[in-house]
């Protein structure tokens, strides 16, 4: 519940706070935090040109991609604090949902008749259905190691036992979020969003169509996507015992951090080659396969 | 009983009987529709139990018929609707007997079907499988004057008539053992037998209908030769009846379950992987979807797979959970597929190719059926707010329950059906990006596409009212999970604990929460934008070229481009074959090349094609001794007698 505004914080300074990182890092002057909020507002304010091969689909898919975002938060914990509406499994919800807004704007993007915009799209169906699994798998090795099956549960016993193992799973469980928020956002080891040539692009050739509201919604989806990774990323490591102001302040750092890392990654990382992202993409299910074979060797299923 | 009318009335010039149709039809349904408060509160063995017909032997339907029923009710309702305008066009082309023969099979479709899951006894319902074979034959023949329609309908009633051989041996061993046939005798025969030869005879006979990989050739084929309203009846309904014989026989086992379960499983999974990648690179709309009717077949798998599994470890959570997901999936499939074949018809009559490559910005001249055939996209692909989600949801849910408290190898295949199940979900939504976004969007590919309309009306309410069940699902789950819950727990006899179903339906009640907060929330953002846009400039322009501005319609994805990055991973199991002439360095003026792809099915070509092939092969090599003259006749005649001898003299004989 309390997690809302907060993430809606969040997303509000995360892109600033990367591109303010990627100028410093290449010794820019660079914008200011919350320029890309001015431009959304810029955005805002102007007219839209639709390409008149377009028809009602290309105008639906960014309100649909919006509107999955913001429903996903009623699902999201923050703490120990539950969620707006917790129910069992929600993460798969959570996943489908992500996924139904993705659906959108893949044939959003296909209505264009563009072939860049095919192209874009086409490769973000497929970096997307191969890092489903990585998510659902962690899910799994997170209920079988507290024995829930919804985020809040989840994070709620995380903090509650204060033993070190659940530790070590918390960072596993960041480490593959933050990959996971990588790909999930087309950016850097998949994707590079400031790449000059469409033939290179992933997301950004998507959406080279919209203009004025569309792509201001377009914009504020992503903003709150990181958000909401950033989130779950910080409900897996925030202690319970602590007070909630201090709560509070771990998750506004660890979503700076988030964003800083995402920034200082692009500045001094290469994208991948196209055809290595499969591969790439699909190390990361590896990973949480590996992370579930220790959580059964940890629950004495296993043993040697 | 109402069946004898049908035959009679058929043999009439055409157009009344097609009214006198959807009369008995409709008749047929509203007898039957008496079950539904049955199936909703009681758990005995109900509705028939009125007024017996003895000669046809029923023995009372339980729940389970009931459902299955209620299944075949619907789907034939809206099939038959949409025939209504979809067989106009043929009006002309066919004769008046192909004409009734067709309309007369689909009722006979119905009725077989109908027969299939009320009768118990054995033979009885051989015979009404084999009705179902052959009207459903007679269907997918109904353009017989294309000699591959024919082939492939021949294919398809030789395929059945193998599935049969397996049922019928399967239920005379069981009879034999036991005195009586049928599924009653089943139990008995199971409790005091080795399960596992006969279960795999009943496997094998029903998973050729239900198209389990590799007993699927007949499937991807029959589909898109047979009429659209055809292919949806039986994708929806008909290959499901596999699937009940499947579940029938296995609540009468008796042990081994762990194993069966693993058989189940296993091959579920492989199915529902295969047959979604086998769908992505399809360039046949309908071959597309018959691909995908493997796919789900083995969803529905997957979930009486841990159901069975669930049975066998003493796991009452992911047994109930897992026969619920895989029940509820049958009718979640019978909707939105049907829904999705009577689009692609539609697609088929206003442009006349099923090609997805000669398809393209139908979403314009076609909004309607462009709707439909998005919901049930949304649909198929298991995405909330729509039924397909609840159903995945449901098993997703069993394998998550079950991590905590299972052993390690039990952890382990939950992890493999986990991702199974995911990857399926992931690769639906590939392709069904690309069926509806090269279809329907961007320009149009084709003059044929350049000129569709849109279908008649009465071709889209049977598209309407599967949209409004899908949704009615997708939103109201609890309502209908709950049913079919009591249905599980009166099959499986786990008593349904009153704590699970409590939490059950309180997180279906929030999913249907937030599918009603989803539905708001674009509500109230296009609204926003429609008043947002009103105070602005709104123009429009070419779609961006990256500077150049001649771009046409070839220029746009095509659905051989669009696989292409995915058959590039999967070509080893796909084997999808691609002829073109690379550009050598030394053309400097390059001629006119072509392109094309051709996706396989290995299976069929493995086991199938490949022993056929060998066996005509032996066969045309021993076509030498067939000389003609009576003189060579008489010396094979000799040269046996002389081998006969040898051996016996030998003492080897």
């Amino acid at each position: 519940m309390a997690g809302i505004p907060l993430i809606l914080l969040a997303a509000f300074f995360f892109p600033g706070i990367i591109i303010r990182t990627k100028s410093i890092l290449s010794g820019r002057k660079g914008p200011g935090i919350i320029q890309p909020m001015r431009d959304i507002k810029v955005l805002f304010s102007k007219g839209s040109v639709y390409s008149t091969t377009t028809g009602w689909v290309f105008k639906l898919a960014p309100v649909v991609g919006l509107a999955s975002m913001l429903s996903v938060l009623a699902v999201i914990p923050f703490a120990n604090m539950p969620a707006l509406i917790p129910f069992q499994a929600d993460f798969v919800y959570f996943s489908y949902m992500l996924a139904l807004g993705k659906f959108f704007m893949i044939i959003g993007a296909l209505d264009t008749g563009s072939s860049f915009e095919g192209m874009g799209a086409n490769r973000e169906a497929l970096f997307s259905m191969l890092v489903e699994p990585a998510f659902l798998v962690l899910m799994g090795t997170f209920a079988m190691l507290t024995g829930y099956t919804s985020f809040s549960e989840i994070f709620t016993a995380f903090h509650v036992s204060e033993n070190p193992i659940i530790t070590v799973f918390g960072l596993i469980g960041c480490y593959l979020l933050v990959q996971i928020a990588m790909i999930e956002n087309s950016r850097m080891p998949i994707d590079d969003p400031k790449t000059h040539l469409e033939l290179t692009m992933v997301h950004e050739v998507m959406i080279l169509d919209y203009s004025g509201f569309d792509k201001a919604l377009i914009h504020i989806a992503t903003a709150i996507k990181f958000a909401v990774y950033g989130s779950l990323i910080c409900s897996s490591v925030v202690p319970a015992a602590w007070h909630p102001g201090f709560q509070i302040l771990l998750f506004l750092s660890i979503q700076a951090a988030f964003a800083i890392i995402v920034g200082i990654g692009e500045s001094f990382r290469a994208r991948n080659k196209m055809q290595k992202n499969a591969q790439f993409i699909l190390t990361l299910t590896a990973v949480a396969m590996l992370a579930f074979l220790v959580v059964l060797i940890v629950t004495e299923k296993l043993i040697i | 009983m109402v069946m004898s009318f049908g035959i009679y009335a058929i043999r009439k010039p055409f157009r009344y009987n097609y009214a006198l149709f959807i009369l008995i039809a409709s008749i047929a349904f509203t007898t039957i529709a008496v079950l539904l408060p049955n199936l909703l509160t009681s758990s005995a063995p109900l509705l028939f139990s009125s007024s017996p017909p003895e000669f046809l032997n029923i023995t009372a339907p339980d729940s389970l018929s009931a459902f299955f029923i209620l299944i075949i009710n619907f789907t034939t309702l809206t099939a038959f609707l949409f025939a209504g305008g979809y067989l106009k066009s043929y009006y002309e082309k066919q004769t008046s007997l192909r004409w009734s023969l067709h309309l007369w099979a689909f009722m006979w479709l119905y009725f077989s079907m109908i027969m299939v899951v009320v009768l118990q006894d054995g033979f009885s319902f051989l015979v009404s499988w084999e009705l179902m074979a052959v009207s459903s034959f007679l269907l997918v023949i109904f353009e017989a004057d294309d000699r591959s329609v024919l082939k492939t309908g021949i294919n398809y009633l030789i395929q059945m008539h193998v599935g049969l051989l397996f049922l019928l041996v399967a239920f005379l061993i069981a009879g034999q053992a036991t005195g009586q046939t049928g599924f009653d005798s089943l139990k008995t025969y199971f409790s005091s037998h080795s399960n596992l030869v006969v279960f795999f005879l009943f496997f094998v006979g029903f998973g050729i209908k239900a198209g389990f990989i590799p007993l699927h050739t007949w499937l991807p084929e029959a589909h898109p030769a047979a009429p659209s309203p055809v292919s949806g009846l039986m994708s929806g309904v008909m290959i499901k009846m596999g699937i009940y014989g499947i579940l029938r026989v296995v609540f009468a086992i008796q042990s081994d379950l762990f194993v069966i379960g693993l058989v189940i499983l296993g091959f579920s999974l492989f199915s529902g992987i295969m047959g979604v990648m086998m769908a992505i690179v399809q360039h046949d709309l309908k071959r597309l979807l018959a691909y995908h009717s493997i796919e789900n077949i083995g969803i529905i798998g997957i979930g009486i797979g841990l159901g069975v599994l669930g049975l066998a470890t003493g796991n009452q959570t992911l047994a109930l959970l897992g026969f619920s997901g895989g029940l509820l999936h049958v009718l979640n499939h019978s909707l939105f597929k049907s829904l999705l074949f009577f689009n692609a018809g539609s697609v088929y009559l206003a442009t006349h190719t099923r090609n997805i490559d000669q398809l393209g910005g139908l979403a314009k001249k076609m909004p309607f059926t462009a709707a439909f055939f998005l919901i049930g996209s949304l649909a198929i692909c298991g995405l909330p707010p729509f039924n397909g989600f609840i159903s995945e949801f449901l098993i997703y849910l069993g394998m998550f329950k079950s991590f905590p408290e299972s052993t390690l190898y039990f952890s382990i295949l939950l992890l493999v059906s986990l991702i199974g199940l995911t990857l399926i979900g992931g690769l639906a939504i590939f392709c069904f990006t690309k069926a509806f976004g090269i279809v329907f969007l961007g320009q149009a590919r084709s003059t044929q596409a350049e000129g569709a309309h849109e279908v008649s009306r009465n071709m889209l309410i049977p598209s309407l009212l599967a949209a409004a069940a899908i949704l009615a699902i997708g939103l109201g789950s609890a309502l209908f999970v709950r049913p079919v819950m009591n249905i599980t727990s009166n099959l499986s006899g786990i008593s349904l604990p009153g704590l699970f179903t409590d939490d059950l339906l309180k997180t279906l009640g929030r999913i249907s929460l937030t599918g009603g907060l989803f539905i708001g929330l674009v509500v109230i953002i296009a609204a926003w934008r429609y008043f947002h846009l009103q105070k602005k400039v709104v123009t429009a322009g070419p779609t961006w070229g990256c500077g150049y501005t001649a771009g046409d319609e070839k220029q746009q994805y095509t659905a051989s481009s669009w696989a292409d990055n995915f058959s590039s991973l999967a070509n080893p199991v796909l084997g999808t074959k691609k002829q073109e002439i690379p550009i050598r360095e030394t053309d400097l003026f390059p001629k006119k090349r072509t392109f094309a792809t051709h996706p396989r099915d290995l299976f069929k070509s493995g086991m199938i094609e490949k022993p056929v092939d060998w066996l005509l092969n032996i066969f045309k090599k021993i076509a030498f001794m067939q000389t003609g003259q009576i003189q060579h006749y008489i010396l094979y005649a000799f040269l046996f007698m002389l081998v006969i001898l040898l051996l016996t003299m030998f003492k080897i004989l």
